[in-house]
């Protein structure tokens, strides 16, 4: 992005990691951000439970999203299998945690009916899928490899492939809507989405890695991508009102 | 103590709905017949900075039960769970910028020892154009806790409005009307959460 853009100052917590929530290069950005300091608030029982423990039903199918259509047929593009943990951030497995995800066909299209470009619908992928993390915090999808996709946020604008995930976790903490990159995509570099995060470093945390130990033969291409949610976790500042 | 670095956030963008809105995963109505409690209807609309209903966005609520406990191995009482109860919410925004709840009223919960915070409702709010969804509070209006909450005491004395729910009655319906103003004239007071 050469051109001069506008980032506002509005951040909700790690400066680091979290994305301003004015971003002018993301068009959409600039009348839904909030222009008033957000509210620092001491974190009590209402932050530090969630939904996440109670909502848990998914079935074996839902994790399978060449398969989920229902439709007896298969999905078509390349077979991936999507798969890492899910972390708190002193390093904890987060178990039996639902993530949802959603994402585009082969083809780069959504089964949206706001999404009306011409690339091919796929009547055998719906898109959508979730599972539960296990014991150990892993998660794992089989999947069709997204297309790239146009949309009009700017002339000739492409997002990168990428999948959609939402979490919950222990927390309304934890509670995380984000999206998983793939390797090596010169996309990354023009897309205003991805490049609203402020580090390199936490950009690159959004990207999946190649994994040859995952992929299977004869069968399908592995990816690796750990996420890494904030945990329970009130510091003392937090819960007493005085720094430390 | 290790400690990682966060998975940032990224929007949700404008496809979510046939995942995270599907029949199965949307839950407008958090009751059953046998959950204890007052039985309210939460309403209201998600506006932009030019004062247009946001037709995508997606919120979500988090609340106790009528006995002020979350159920979640957190809250350790005295308050008793409801086994009917889970107390988790999620309505998609219609054309006119809508979402809906039917719900019952929580408890106060507790905020220290010696403490308890006025009934409240976590709200939270996700759409395109949002890179990091937003967080607040629902108060209501009608609560005389309010004026001893230690939350809302954070909040400055002339946005603290912007957080109480408005009572209506339709016959014997309660409703509590709650917009979500996103960006402007009366911007709603979102936590930093």
């Amino acid at each position: 992005m050469s051109q001069q853009i506008t980032i506002g100052d509005i951040i909700r917590g790690d400066r680091e990691v979290f994305p301003p929530y004015l971003y002018e290069a993301y068009q959409s950005t600039r009348r839904r951000s909030p222009t008033l300091p957000l509210i620092e608030v001491p974190l009590t029982l209402s932050e530090l439970t969630g939904p996440g423990l109670a909502i848990s039903a998914v079935t074996p199918e839902d994790a399978d999203l060449t398969r989920n259509a229902g439709t007896g047929g298969e999905a078509i593009g390349q077979r991936i299998i999507v798969t890492g943990r899910v972390l708190d951030d002193r390093g904890n497995p987060v178990p039996n945690t639902l993530l949802e995800i959603w994402q585009a066909n082969a083809a780069g299209r959504y089964l949206h009916k706001r999404d009306q470009w011409p690339g091919p619908l796929d009547p055998n992928f719906l898109g959508m899928g979730r599972c539960l993390t296990n014991e150990e915090g892993v998660y794992r999808f089989l999947t069709i490899r997204p297309g790239a996709y146009p949309w009009k946020n700017h002339p000739n604008a492409w997002r990168p492939a990428h999948i959609h995930f939402s979490l919950f976790g222990p927390s309304m903490l934890s509670r995380l809507v984000t999206q998983m990159y793939f390797p090596d995509d010169p996309l990354h570099a023009l897309d205003p989405i991805m490049n609203a995060v402020p580090t390199e470093a936490a950009r690159k945390r959004l990207i999946s890695s190649y994994d040859h130990n995952i992929t299977e033969p004869e069968w399908a291409l592995g990816y690796h991508w750990d996420i890494v949610l904030r945990g329970p976790y009130a510091t003392p500042f937090e819960t007493s009102g005085e720094a430390k | 103590m290790t400690t990682l670095p966060l998975t940032a956030s990224q929007t949700v963008g404008p496809f979510f709905a046939p995942a995270l809105l599907r029949e199965d995963a949307r839950r407008h109505v958090l009751v059953q017949p046998e959950t204890a409690g007052e039985r309210i209807r939460i309403e209201g609309r998600v506006l932009d900075g030019d004062g247009i209903p946001v037709p995508d966005a997606m919120v979500e609520i988090w609340q106790a039960n009528a006995h002020g406990r979350y159920n979640h191995p957190a809250d350790k009482g005295p308050g008793e769970l409801d086994p009917t109860f889970i107390g988790f919410g999620r309505s998609g925004t219609d054309e006119n910028g809508v979402y809906w709840f039917e719900t019952i009223k929580p408890g106060a919960v507790r905020f220290d020892e010696k403490q308890m915070q006025a009934p409240h409702i976590c709200v939270t709010i996700f759409s395109r154009g949002l890179l990091n969804h937003l967080v607040t509070r629902l108060y209501f209006e009608d609560e005389s806790a309010n004026d001893q909450d230690p939350v809302l005491q954070f909040v400055p004395e002339d946005r603290r409005s912007t957080l109480f729910a408005r009572r209506s009655t339709q016959g014997d319906k309660v409703i509590y009307r709650f917009d979500i103003i996103m960006q402007g004239a009366g911007e709603t007071a979102f936590f930093n959460v």
